[in-house]
């Protein structure tokens, strides 16, 4: 049974989203951040740079750096050099740091980086899809998507928690909708200080850079190694699974805010039809479920918060009495033509004795409006599928045919 | 004085890498962070679980080690610790002036605390002697082979020093491992100097440049005495010293004919104009910084 959400309603104020993050980023006191701006994630960073300004970070180097690939590169050094680091970008500002991602997980820095999730060039596109993430998938980061502007800010404290524990030492990527959660500006509690301080203990890593104590990071591994630090990895991921599940406890025991662990769920315990999704759509389909269920549609939602690692035997729990799975996906696999969330989710079933049918759409591709009629639709088609099984397992949404 | 890059790592014998990365040590002392990029001296020395650094040492990647110092750096000061450690990046002459030239430009732009050597050994030796932007007119590579219509690279080297001198870093230097006291006295200065600071050092690989193991030094030396590698310091823009070869000034072809890599030049038929070129190019360092 999931825990209630408590918020405290007298503690809301209603901020920008970006604004909500760079606040969290700051309670958590960083000592490096190092971002360079892209829309729409500059909110983030001219906000932690106005906190700067103004010396509400303590003990923290803000760097502005000249490319994305240098953002995250120089916090490979600041982080084996002790320090808890912070970073923000998104779609091609992510793309860049490609080489850098797999580079600070390969050598177990607990970096947090908040993504403004973001289409990918070309066509250029500022607006919202999550392609930009979804293509670092392999890289080694945890992957933490959040619905809300409330979720997000505090996400980043839990996002420091499961990254920095000893059994897991992996960096996390935050994921929030760009412009949809960045620059919205809703009711929020501002991740509080003082029981940041409670939840969140100092970094103190057991590896530094130090004269004192001369060690060498990023030695070369031939044949003879290279496969045991994956397999550690791997691990590190396996027993992040559990952690994602106790730092989102812990979190609710010191602040009474609760949004899942691995997964979320909503209206799913009678529910023939599941839809599952992740990020800011969440609240669309949510609203969706609301009206359909007034009319007897026994239809509930799964929110994957964790897209790495992911969520196999969560997943499996909550669909296995199922009728039929619809999968929303804001990416598509090009050559595949399906979104990640879609294959992950028939991967995780296969071999199996759930036989739940499975199907997928691609949606929301660069910052396209999901509506609710859409929503309505997809679902009117999952009770076909019920009755007369799969036609089309996978599909774009909402495509133009005159623009074709 | 002790040497803090221990024997037993896996460079060539005669190689320039162990004697640059010994010489660097030596200037900034045990309390120095090294910052490393990929390359021929990262490979040799830390082979996993081996390592022959005595300081603490990381390596990133190929293109970004200013970076990852400007980090180090941030960290220190963070964290309370910049009077404890010097940050010393120490890459190749690819690394620093083709890849990483967007790492090291960002670094000093920024104004960090810390000291950048490019270890310039005119390729890409750990992958097989390719050119690199340092590559000097001429020299026959694996990706710029002389041949019946070519005599080599065709451009000369980049003027990685300027660059830095324009980026208004406080102290710029060039050196060779040719001249150890030279190169030590250089890397004492550069890190004991506030803000981002620069040390070229010219390094001949034993491999890549086709010349006996036991030669490095005097090669190193002789590039010196041609005039093709002037010895200078610049401080605040300013060249405030020359090492000045005066009436001991050999022709370049007594630099040339040391190498394998520019014996094309002897042998194909327009060689002795390609060598009057260098000559002029010799010519022109000796006019400027009045060697």
């Amino acid at each position: 049974m999931a825990p209630e959400n408590k918020l405290d309603k007298s503690k809301m104020v209603v901020v920008e989203g970006s604004y909500a993050v760079a606040h969290a980023a700051k309670v958590c006191r960083p000592n490096v951040i190092s971002a360079y701006p892209i829309t729409p994630q500059t909110h983030i960073v001219e906000d932690l740079s106005q906190f700067m300004a103004d010396g509400e970070i303590p003990n923290c180097e803000y760097i502005n750096v000249e490319s994305e690939f240098s953002a995250l590169s120089a916090l490979v050094g600041s982080s084996a050099a002790g320090a808890r680091c912070y970073s923000a970008t998104t779609s091609q500002g992510l793309e860049l740091m490609h080489e850098v991602l797999f580079n600070i997980s390969g050598m177990r820095l607990p970096v947090v980086m908040t993504i403004a999730n973001r289409a990918v060039s070309a066509p250029i596109s500022i607006w919202n899809d999550h392609q930009d993430a979804i293509s670092q998938r392999d890289t080694g980061w945890l992957q933490l998507y959040a619905e809300n502007t409330q979720e997000i800010s505090d996400m980043t404290a839990q996002a420091y928690k499961i990254s920095e524990d000893k059994d897991i030492l992996m960096p996390s990527m935050t994921c929030m909708d760009g412009f949809i959660l960045s620059h919205v500006y809703e009711p929020v509690v501002l991740l509080e200080q003082d029981l940041t301080d409670e939840f969140l203990p100092a970094y103190e890593p057991e590896h530094v850079l130090d004269p004192k104590n001369p060690l060498s990071f990023g030695a070369f591994a031939d044949p003879n190694y290279y496969t045991e630090f994956r397999y550690l990895q791997e691990q590190a991921m396996q027993k992040a699974l559990k952690k994602i599940e106790d730092v989102a406890n812990e979190f609710y025991d010191v602040y009474g805010r609760y949004y899942g662990g691995l997964i979320d769920e909503y209206r799913t315990d009678d529910a023939d039809i599941i839809i599952m999704a992740m990020g800011s759509i969440v609240g669309t389909i949510k609203d969706v479920i609301d009206k359909l269920r007034d009319r007897n549609v026994k239809v509930g939602l799964l929110k994957v918060r964790s897209f790495r690692p992911f969520p196999v035997e969560a997943i499996k729990n909550v669909v296995k009495d199922a009728k039929v799975v619809v999968v929303l996906d804001k990416n598509i696999s090009l050559g595949l033509n399906e979104g990640a969330l879609f294959t992950e989710t028939k991967s995780s079933l296969y071999n199996t004795d759930i036989r739940v049918p499975v199907v997928g759409y691609m949606i929301g591709h660069g910052g396209r409006d999901i509506k609710i009629d859409t929503i309505e639709k997809i679902i009117d088609e999952a009770e076909e599928v019920m009755k007369t099984g799969i036609k089309i397992e996978s599909q774009f949404t909402d495509v133009k045919e005159e623009l074709l | 004085m002790k040497s803090l890059l221990a024997p037993g790592h896996r460079g060539c014998a005669g190689c320039c890498d162990a004697m640059a990365a010994k010489f660097a040590l030596m200037g900034a002392g045990e309390d120095c962070i090294v910052i490393n990029p990929t390359g021929c001296l990262e490979v040799m020395t830390t082979p996993y679980p081996e390592t022959a650094w005595d300081v603490p040492w990381v390596h990133s990647l190929f293109e970004n080690a200013a970076a990852v110092g400007s980090g180090v750096e941030a960290a220190l000061k963070a964290l309370g610790k910049a009077d404890k450690a010097k940050v010393l990046v120490m890459g190749g002459d690819g690394a620093t002036l083709d890849i990483g030239m967007r790492s090291i430009s960002g670094a000093f732009e920024r104004g960090h605390d810390l000291t950048y050597v490019c270890i310039d050994n005119e390729a890409y030796m750990n992958t097989g002697v390719q050119r690199s932007g340092a590559t000097p007119f001429n020299a026959s590579t694996t990706t710029s082979p002389a041949g019946k219509v070519s005599f080599g690279n065709d451009r000369p080297k980049k003027n990685m020093p300027a660059i830095m001198v324009a980026h208004g870093a406080p102290y710029v230097a060039t050196t060779s491992i040719g001249y150890p006291k030279d190169m030590i006295n250089k890397v004492k200065k550069a890190v004991d100097i506030e803000g981002p600071t620069y040390v070229h050092a010219h390094a001949p690989c034993t491999t890549g440049w086709g010349f006996d193991t036991s030669k490095t030094v005097e090669v190193a030396k002789m590039a010196v005495q041609t005039g093709l590698w002037p010895l200078y310091e610049v401080e605040e823009g300013e060249v405030t010293k020359v090492r000045k070869i005066g009436k001991n000034i050999r022709p370049v072809e007594d630099y040339l004919k040391m190498q394998r890599r520019f014996k094309h030049l002897f042998t194909m038929e327009g060689g002795a104009e390609e060598i009057a070129k260098i000559q002029a190019l010799a010519n022109k360092n000796i006019e400027v910084y009045g060697l």
